[in-house]
């Protein structure tokens, strides 16, 4: 299995509190990855440094065997590393269907690469199906503004996907959303297709337990345990980490 | 359905206004026909006020830059090249691209009122140039004696105020047509997503900052054609017509008119050299007075027309999104884990 995603010795300080110190993570080609820890951790820092919105002071991210560690968020996108914000980040003015349009085009392939209007068009086709696999038809012409959250949180997800990841970042995707979008969240997710690997950030262990193969375990920025759910349920230095972390 | 009504009826209105435009020449006398046109070039540099402003999120008070270069370019070319019209819209249009091609490393990494000071500064540059390069500008004193426009060869020059009228209208349309045109394509779509959340359509993959240059470029394009238009209206040209006022004037009509609107952009341009050039005679030296308190009026009356353009007046590298914000309170359930 090759490493899709490899970050080694990453290490983001500000001022005199380490916020990451030396974490390696490495995540393959379709695979499911939890990161879990108290508060504080530094999940969110590690997602942003894996994402390009932060520069770490020390380490090394590569991704599919190439260093990404000077790229931003953009460039990333393109090469096939895709965000969900932990709000979801939506263009509020367009529409639903626009919205995955515009998060479609850097990566969708025209079938006639300079006839004018074609990159738009493969967008387009794109984005009909995606909607519909999210549940979001019939609010395709609705400004996404208008949506309620758990539909911006479908919509975010038909955008990531729009952009042919094939490394997704989520980022707590269950926060503010109803038990019932919760339920929705989790088949979407479990539906995602094999080839798109998952790095989730994710509070609700119940959510980690049934969406990933391998978790990673963070405290005061250090790996404190890798393995799989069951492993990593019945450990005891987690189970230590958590109940020093929540007192 | 609300929607369908609004849009026939916007529709009607712009047909209505179309055929006044069209009708005018002939209904009002030679001088109002020739402030007229004056006025329709203006209009067009509110559209590119517009485009920048309110479709790419950069207000801007610099658009008199490329508009002065268009119309200086212009009266060189009308002057000692070709009183062809097409050449001469085709060398301002570049040249007002060129300038803003020139100016894009400035403008395009800046945000919200660093934009505006920045822009302003470049206009009032402009201004200062086009005063000493008196070999080519004429310093001061501007350019006159330019020779009446033909449109195309072949066709006679446009002698009368009414065929130069005519001649920017037609312009003008076809201009502010292609803008709207570019507006429904790909780049209109990605530049109003970037003015909604920059940061998010940077998480996309776009590339932020060519897209943005492109606006620029294109809006400076409009800016320069519309200069022509000045020349082919006025004849003569000075550093006057591009001062600050005038940047200021065009931001305070697109801003009444509805940033992220063309039709609103031409409609409020135009209504506020309008309103100048009307109170110029009712309330001699008060027409600033009168103008700025309609900016104040409209800012308060009309937060809407102002939202979009404020969408990107925040201080640049602001967080956009909760997830580089600090983490929220933990709330993990020790029990599931126990499980």
């Amino acid at each position: 299995m090759t490493g899709l995603l490899e970050a080694q010795e990453i290490s983001v300080r500000y001022g005199s509190l380490a916020a990451l110190d030396g974490v390696d993570l490495r995540i393959h080609d379709g695979q499911r990855h939890a990161l879990i820890g108290p508060n504080g951790a530094g999940k969110t820092t590690l997602l942003n440094v894996l994402g390009g919105s932060t520069r770490p002071q020390r380490g090394t991210v590569r991704f599919d065997g190439r260093d990404v560690g000077r790229l931003g968020p953009a460039a990333r996108a393109r090469r096939g590393i895709n965000r969900i914000h932990q709000r979801p980040a939506v263009f509020p003015t367009l529409t639903a269907t626009e919205n995955v349009v515009v998060a479609a085009l850097p990566r969708v392939i025209p079938r006639r690469r300079w006839w004018p209007g074609g990159r738009r068009r493969a967008a387009q086709r794109l984005a009909g199906p995606l909607l519909d696999q999210m549940g979001l038809t019939a609010v395709a012409a609705v400004p996404a503004g208008h949506l309620a959250h758990g539909q911006r949180r479908q919509l975010e997800i038909a955008m990531a996907l729009a952009g042919r990841p094939r490394l997704l970042l989520l980022d707590e995707p269950a926060a503010g959303l109803s038990a019932i979008e919760v339920g929705r969240l989790v088949e979407l997710l479990q539906a995602l297709p094999r080839a798109v690997a998952v790095l989730l950030v994710e509070h609700r262990l119940d959510l980690v337990y049934a969406l990933s193969d391998t978790v990673t375990v963070l405290r005061d920025g250090q790996t404190l345990a890798a393995g799989t759910p069951d492993e990593i349920r019945t450990s005891p230095l987690v189970r230590q980490a958590y109940a020093d972390g929540v007192a | 359905m609300r929607g369908e009504v609004i849009r026939r009826v916007r529709g009607g209105i712009a047909a209505l206004v179309l055929v006044g435009l069209v009708v005018a020449p002939w209904v009002v006398d030679d001088y109002t026909t020739s402030i007229l046109a004056r006025t329709l070039a203006l209009a067009l540099v509110g559209v590119s006020v517009a485009l920048l402003t309110g479709v790419a999120g950069m207000p801007t008070l610099g658009q008199t830059a490329p508009y002065a270069a268009g119309a200086y370019a212009c009266a060189v070319v009308g002057s000692r090249v070709s009183d062809v019209g097409v050449v001469q819209l085709v060398v301002a249009a570049a040249a007002g691209a060129l300038l803003a091609a020139l100016t894009v490393p400035l403008v395009v990494h800046a945000r919200g009122v660093i934009v505006l000071m920045i822009t302003l500064a470049i206009g009032e540059l402009v201004v200062i140039v086009l005063g000493r390069w008196r070999s080519v500008t004429g310093g001061t004193d501007g350019l006159a004696g330019i020779p009446a426009v033909r449109p195309f060869w072949g066709l006679p020059a446009l002698a009368s105020d009414q065929a130069r009228y005519l001649y920017a209208l037609a312009v003008v349309a076809t201009l502010v047509g292609a803008v709207l045109v570019l507006l429904r394509t790909r780049a209109g779509l990605v530049l109003r997503a970037g003015r909604d959340d920059e940061m998010r359509l940077r998480a996309s993959g776009h590339r932020v900052a060519l897209h943005l240059s492109g606006a620029h470029i294109a809006a400076g394009a409009v800016a320069g054609a519309a200069g022509s238009l000045l020349v082919v209206a006025q004849q003569y040209i000075s550093p006057a017509d591009f001062g600050f006022d005038t940047s200021a004037l065009l931001l305070l009509g697109v801003v009444i008119g509805g940033t992220a609107s063309v039709g609103g952009a031409l409609v409020g341009a135009a209504l506020v050299i309008a309103v100048r050039d009307w109170l110029f005679g009712v309330l001699p030296g008060h027409a600033p007075l009168v103008l700025g308190a309609l900016f104040v009026a409209t800012v308060y009356l009309l937060p809407t027309g102002v939202n979009r353009a404020r969408g990107r007046l925040r201080p640049p590298n602001a967080p956009a999104h909760q997830s580089d914000q600090p983490a929220a309170p933990d709330q993990t359930n020790v029990a599931e884990l126990h499980r």
